[in-house]
């Protein structure tokens, strides 16, 4: 049981009158949610250890008993002590976090004035759904010729895959907008500055956020292949070193700090939407 | 909390939309003393919404021009304060925050906001819920989170376009009685449009007819009735008949010449 319905289990809680009904409540949902969780996981990783067992039957793939998931396990506290998990963390961490605030600073701008003027909208609905289509890896030559170093090749593929999701959330989301709420501002007195700062970015706040979700998705995954060339740190160069090294356990262990971290992020975009989203939940 | 009202004078007011031929309104000419509760009746496409519009500063009339206290309208201004159909509340921001919008949108310190938001919502009886989001509340809750964002602003005109027509008929009753207890407390001027009879004689000093095509005013009616005003009172029976019946007639009639009639 996710979140959501603690929360409203909670108002329920609160309705029906007994706080010990509502802690009672809280405390079901809150095991049914972890429940859930560890069960997933734990389905997840025993289909991963039966795939390997039953390939490893055959003696002559056995060297694939090192891709599995308790040699995976082990080589993730070996690779904490060693650096290589807190330096990629920074390294990528930093690519993706410059990447992405690139591309919410471009994006949101484009996806208001989309949003709201429809002629530019109109004008830019073809380069922009042209532009989206291109694979962000495609622009790797590009990238590499035009920026000096190969942490700002990066960044660019980042935000150039993140804005677009970005950007076209944001004018969904602001084309949702109930006209009459500028109306009424008007009507109150509000001047443009009011209007963007009181009603329109409160009222796109939730549709920003869940493009920034979409974006980071996209954005975790471009960062891995990208970091595969040039750069000496991240998370795909790890990958690349670990393959180079024929040391298995360690790439699988990769996988599985990248499968995490991407789970983390994620969950943290959920968190913030749900903080910031104003739609009454039935 | 005490508002002064406004001279509304209406001179000359024609509309036209330009992407129809026909005229909306055709020289309309109307006054309106400081503190009046005026009501505007007729037919649906009369006009009268629109009227209002131009009175709020939201739409420019064709011709003519309307003035408040000898100054021409042209453009919105908390001076004179519009309350729609539906409440059209701000469903991220909690009762005080609604009410309290208008204000951030001026010069005014957050000590000034605080005090007049409490105040208005005091008028509208919704101290208990001033930290609730508006979600959670009631139609009618929701209209009197509206109404106290319009007095919030100390408006010298409240425009009211058919603004209970979505609540049911106990709570719009009572708003009805509260928004014109509050005007006539407070000394500022009511504009409302509605087809509802009840609703005029219940809030109005004054009701004019809108009727033809192009609308134009075909009958005033004084409603010179004592507060508080009882729907059951034979006196407000008897005035709404009346105004019932002159509705009827310049309602189906082409047009006509003004009358103008005060029922005692």
């Amino acid at each position: 049981m996710s979140s959501n319905n603690i929360a409203s289990a909670a108002v329920g809680g609160v309705n029906g009158g007994g706080y010990g009904a509502q802690l009672s409540y809280l405390v079901k949902c809150t095991v049914c949610s972890f429940g859930s969780f560890s069960g997933g996981l734990a389905i997840f990783f025993a289909l991963w250890w039966v795939c390997i067992y039953l390939v490893t039957l055959n003696p002559s793939y056995a060297h694939f008993a090192d891709f599995g998931v308790v040699e995976a396990f082990k080589a993730v506290p070996e690779l904490w002590h060693d650096k290589t998990i807190p330096h990629a963390l920074s390294t990528s961490g930093y690519r993706l976090g410059a990447g992405l605030l690139i591309a919410i600073c471009i994006g949101v701008p484009i996806g208001i004035v989309m949003g709201r003027v429809r002629w530019f909208q109109q004008l830019t609905n073809v380069p922009f759904q042209f532009l989206r289509m291109i694979s962000p890896l495609s622009w790797e030559p590009v990238a590499v010729i035009v920026f000096p170093e190969w942490d700002q090749a990066i960044i660019f593929l980042i935000a150039i895959a993140s804005v677009w999701p970005v950007a076209f959330s944001t004018a969904a989301g602001l084309s949702k907008v109930d006209p009459n709420w500028f109306k009424v501002a008007r009507n109150l007195g509000a001047k443009p500055w009011h209007v963007l700062t009181k009603i329109i970015v409160p009222a796109i706040t939730f549709d920003v956020l869940t493009g920034i979700r979409l974006a980071l998705g996209v954005a975790w995954i471009v960062l891995i292949p990208a970091e595969f060339l040039g750069v000496t740190s991240g998370f795909g160069y790890a990958i690349q070193d670990a393959r180079e090294g024929l040391n298995y356990p360690n790439l699988m262990g990769m996988i599985l700090v990248i499968g995490a971290v991407g789970y983390v992020l994620d969950t943290t975009c959920v968190i913030l939407i749900k903080r910031f989203s104003w739609h009454k939940q039935s | 909390m005490s508002i002064r009202g406004t001279e509304i004078r209406i001179e000359g007011l024609s509309q036209r939309y330009p992407s129809r031929k026909e005229v909306t309104f055709n020289r309309v000419d109307l006054t309106s003393p400081p503190g009046e509760a005026l009501a505007i009746i007729g037919r649906s496409g009369c006009g009268k919404s629109t009227l209002l519009h131009i009175l709020a500063g939201l739409t420019r009339g064709t011709e003519g021009r309307v003035l408040l206290n000898g100054v021409e309208v042209t453009g919105p201004s908390p001076r004179w304060v519009m309350m729609f159909q539906a409440p059209h509340l701000f469903p991220w921001m909690t009762v005080s925050q609604n009410v309290g919008v208008g204000l951030s949108f001026g010069r005014w310190s957050k000590k000034e906001i605080e005090e007049r938001v409490t105040e208005a919502i005091r008028l509208v009886e919704l101290q208990d819920f001033a930290g609730s989001n508006v979600q959670d509340l009631s139609g009618g809750q929701q209209q009197r989170v509206a109404l106290a964002r319009s007095l919030v602003m100390e408006p010298e005109l409240l425009l009211l376009d058919e603004p209970f027509s979505a609540l049911d008929a106990f709570t719009r009753a009572s708003l009805q009685k509260d928004v014109r207890s509050i005007a006539k407390r407070l000394g500022f001027n009511i504009v409302i449009v509605t087809h509802d009879i009840d609703e005029a004689v219940i809030m109005a000093d004054r009701a004019v007819i809108m009727a033809g095509s192009p609308g134009s005013i075909v009958h005033e009616l004084d409603v010179d009735l004592a507060d508080p005003r009882d729907r059951q009172d034979p006196a407000v029976q008897a005035l709404r008949a009346r105004l019932m019946s002159t509705f009827q007639e310049a309602a189906y009639s082409k047009g006509g010449a003004l009358a103008t009639e005060a029922v005692q």
